[in-house]
């Protein structure tokens, strides 16, 4: 076991993938000499060279299209966008190229290729650098998405992502890039499966699930429950495509309650999907509603207001009484 | 279309047109690249342009001087606020000045701008309130001015997008013109200007707004300021060819100018804009200059280039090679430079004083921003919004009762 950050950890799991396969390549803006503007992939083009480290010119709709006419090609091209807000120029890539073309190709082709973007607030900064856009790619078939939360999974899953057959969007949590942990290099443990959502805190009044940035505000949420006497289970979702149901299906006929947390705005979001199944899946054992905690249906607000935008503990305790009130 | 929009000489109106820029042609690009004022302080000659610097007035000049220094200045404080914690970031403009007084200089009143988000310099000629550019980096504001007040539109955070609005603005100048010369009207002609860098010349937005330039033969002037790093990537991963030479290929005049010799700047500016609000298409300039700081506050260029390159650079700084000129021609004297020095401080002190005033806002503003029309959703949800806040209120009070 070493301890790590999670930006340090996708380093790693990002050097494993290089020394592993030697088909894989990071291409992305300025990650070559300045190790990307987050410094995930520092110190990666000293090791592997400008071949499978390929700072790229500065278009998102090459990096991804390129990237898939080299995955056609038998490579594993993984991408960097540099900022959520900055995805959109490629996404017509992303969507209607990418996604569709295993489909397309009655399955003859198959396009593995891995974009990793940093996403959502917390930040402080400026337009367009503080977004979370998983739902835009979540709605569309074919594309498989993840996000991690902690440095272990960090670790894992960008390797596992990079081993997908499938197009694998990779989201990672922005504002916990400086969050350490533990880290075991030699065994991914529980963590063998990307898109299995794990339940981090065993409860029997309610459930929360959440996924990246919100997954340490549900946990603390929880600990606070917990002193007012309510027992809370936190799940982290883990995957955004697929959703493993089937998890949160189980957790929410022990507990009757379900609030879903996440950054991004709750209309039309990965919440109403959560929310919607589970109502099919476990309507008799609902003891209220299910619950959304979101963002407001507003482009990400400036900098000064996030806290009010941001769901927080407070935001998560409020839905969490309500529920408990019906 | 294509090369038969490029001026040929005896077919066009104005005298000077009447020589193809020499930039246009896809050579060396040191030779082809169009100075007046050399780093020595010292005139040259143009067979096009110099026509455009003999027209400068002494005042002009003192201006654009007085102009860099100021932005310079402004660039200076934006910086050292964002260092104390007043600003979540700055992106500094410093060596760029030329290329964006030069330019913006040259518009008219009329003229419509698309920045990136760079152009404090261009923002200045444009009279904008500099402290107002702050808003957006204190994270108050995605905007921070009315752009339809100075026909400055609002910084494009997402590169290249801007440039595309730009032609289509030029398309609704041209449609206007039209209308209004049916009317018999003949208010001043307009031309736009979109600003990018060298970076972004790479997206396809560029590309797409270019075709459509050349095919509407759109009043549009593309500014594209090559600083020589799109953060840490040099410009030779963005093009093989001199960037000027892209234009060739959409069939419009390219031009490369020295982007730190104000004179040559606004000289090629004017000449562009001028082609543009006459009726005969896009212009791309491709100013040749370089970001002498980190590319924002947050960048460490030491990671990926050498100081000596600065340092060659900053021997062709645009403000030095001014003063050399202005000096030596007795155009200006001490008390001159002392008067723009204080003027720079009196300019610092406004920023910093209204930056540190510049509060607020309140999410309100931001449910209130999101249509144009009332949205139920977003009633709804600021409604939840204010229940949820009174509950804190509520608390407080109740706790205040308490004790
Ligand atoms: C579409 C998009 N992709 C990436 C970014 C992130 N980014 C911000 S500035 C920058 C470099 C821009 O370089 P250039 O166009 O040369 O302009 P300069 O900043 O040097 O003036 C990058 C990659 C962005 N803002 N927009």
């Amino acid at each position: 076991m070493t301890t790590m950050t999670i930006a340090k950890a996708i380093n790693e799991g990002l050097r494993a993938s290089l020394t592993n396969n030697p088909k894989s390549l990071l291409m992305g803006e300025d990650i070559g000499p300045l190790g990307g503007v987050y410094r995930v992939t520092d110190g990666l083009i000293k090791e592997f060279g400008a071949d499978r480290v390929v700072d790229t010119p500065l278009a998102e709709s090459g990096i991804v299209g390129t990237a898939i006419g080299l995955a056609l090609r038998g490579y594993r091209p993984i991408c960097e966008i540099q900022f959520d807000g900055f995805v959109f120029p490629g996404f017509n890539q992303i969507t209607t190229q990418l996604a569709k073309m295993h489909s397309r190709s009655a399955g003859k082709l198959t396009v593995p290729v891995v974009i990793r973007i940093p996403y959502g607030g917390g930040i402080g900064s400026i337009e367009h650098h503080s977004e979370s856009p998983e739902a835009l790619f979540a709605h569309t078939a074919g594309l498989r998405i993840i996000t991690p939360s902690n440095a272990h999974d960090a670790y894992w899953m960008i390797q596992q992502a990079v081993d997908c057959t499938d197009p694998v969007i990779f989201f990672e949590p922005k504002r916990r890039y400086w969050l350490k942990g533990e880290v075991d290099t030699e065994n991914p443990g529980p963590a063998s499966d990307p898109f299995q959502a794990h339940i981090l805190r065993e409860g029997s009044d309610a459930t929360i699930v959440a996924y990246g940035p919100l997954v340490p505000v549900a946990l603390a949420a929880a600990a606070a429950a917990q002193e007012d006497g309510h027992s809370v289970e936190v799940i982290d979702l883990r995957s955004i495509s697929p959703i493993d149901f089937d998890t949160v299906t189980a957790s929410v006929k022990k507990t009757g309650r379900l609030i879903v947390a996440h950054e991004a705005p709750t209309f039309g979001g990965i919440g109403g999907e959560i929310a919607a199944r589970i109502s099919e899946r476990a309507f008799l054992h609902l003891e209220a509603p299910v619950i959304r905690v979101g963002g407001f249906h507003m482009p990400y607000p400036v900098a000064k207001v996030e806290e009010d935008y941001l769901p927080d503990i407070d935001k998560i305790l409020e839905a969490l009484d309500r529920s408990l009130a019906y | 279309m294509g090369a038969t929009q490029l001026p040929t000489p005896g077919t066009n109106g104005a005298a000077v047109d009447q020589q193809v820029p020499s930039g246009c042609v896809l050579s060396d690009p040191a030779a082809e690249m169009i100075q007046l004022l050399g780093p020595d302080g010292k005139l040259g000659t143009d067979p096009v342009f110099s026509d455009y610097a003999k027209r400068l007035e002494p005042g002009q000049l003192r201006g654009f001087y007085a102009d860099m220094a100021k932005v310079r200045r402004f660039d200076q404080e934006a910086t050292a606020l964002q260092r104390q914690g007043e600003l979540a970031l700055w992106v500094p403009l410093t060596g760029q000045e030329a290329a964006q007084i030069g330019s913006g200089r040259a518009t008219q009143r009329q003229d419509y701008i698309f920045p990136t988000y760079r152009e404090h310099g261009v923002a200045l000629t444009r009279d904008v309130d500099l402290a107002e550019l702050l808003k957006l980096f204190r994270g108050i504001s995605n905007g921070g001015w009315d752009p339809t007040e100075n026909n400055f539109h609002l910084y494009t955070l997402v590169l290249a997008a801007q440039t595309l609005h730009s032609v289509g603005y030029a398309m609704g100048i041209q449609r206007d013109q039209k209308l209004a010369e049916a009317g018999g009207s003949n208010e001043p002609k307009a031309a736009v200007v979109a600003y990018f860098g060298d970076g972004a010349s790479s997206e396809g937005d560029v590309h797409e707004s270019m075709v459509f330039a050349a095919s509407y033969n759109a009043p549009v002037v593309f500014f594209c300021q090559n600083n020589h790093w799109a953060i840490s990537v040099p410009t030779e991963v963005q093009t093989k060819v001199p960037l000027f030479n892209r234009a060739k290929g959409y069939g419009f005049p390219g031009i490369r100018v020295d982007g730190n010799d104000v004179i040559a700047v606004h000289a090629v500016t004017e000449w562009a804009l001028e082609h543009a609000r006459e009726g005969r298409g896009p212009v791309l300039i491709e100013a040749y200059t370089y970001r002498v700081g980190a590319h924002t506050t947050a960048d460490d260029p030491t990671k990926y280039r050498d100081s000596a390159e600065e340092v060659a650079w900053r021997g062709k700084d645009p403000l030095d090679r001014l003063e050399k000129y202005l000096r030596s021609e007795g155009l200006a004297d001490d008390a001159f430079f002392e008067e723009v020095r204080v003027d720079g401080d009196k300019l610092a002190a406004h920023v910093r004083s209204t930056t540190q005033s510049l509060t607020g806002p309140n999410i309100r503003e931001s449910f209130a921003g999101v249509y144009a029309e009332p949205h139920p959703l977003v009633a709804e949800e600021l409604a939840w919004f204010e229940e949820y806040s009174a509950g804190f209120e509520a608390d407080d009070e109740e706790e205040a009762g308490n004790r």
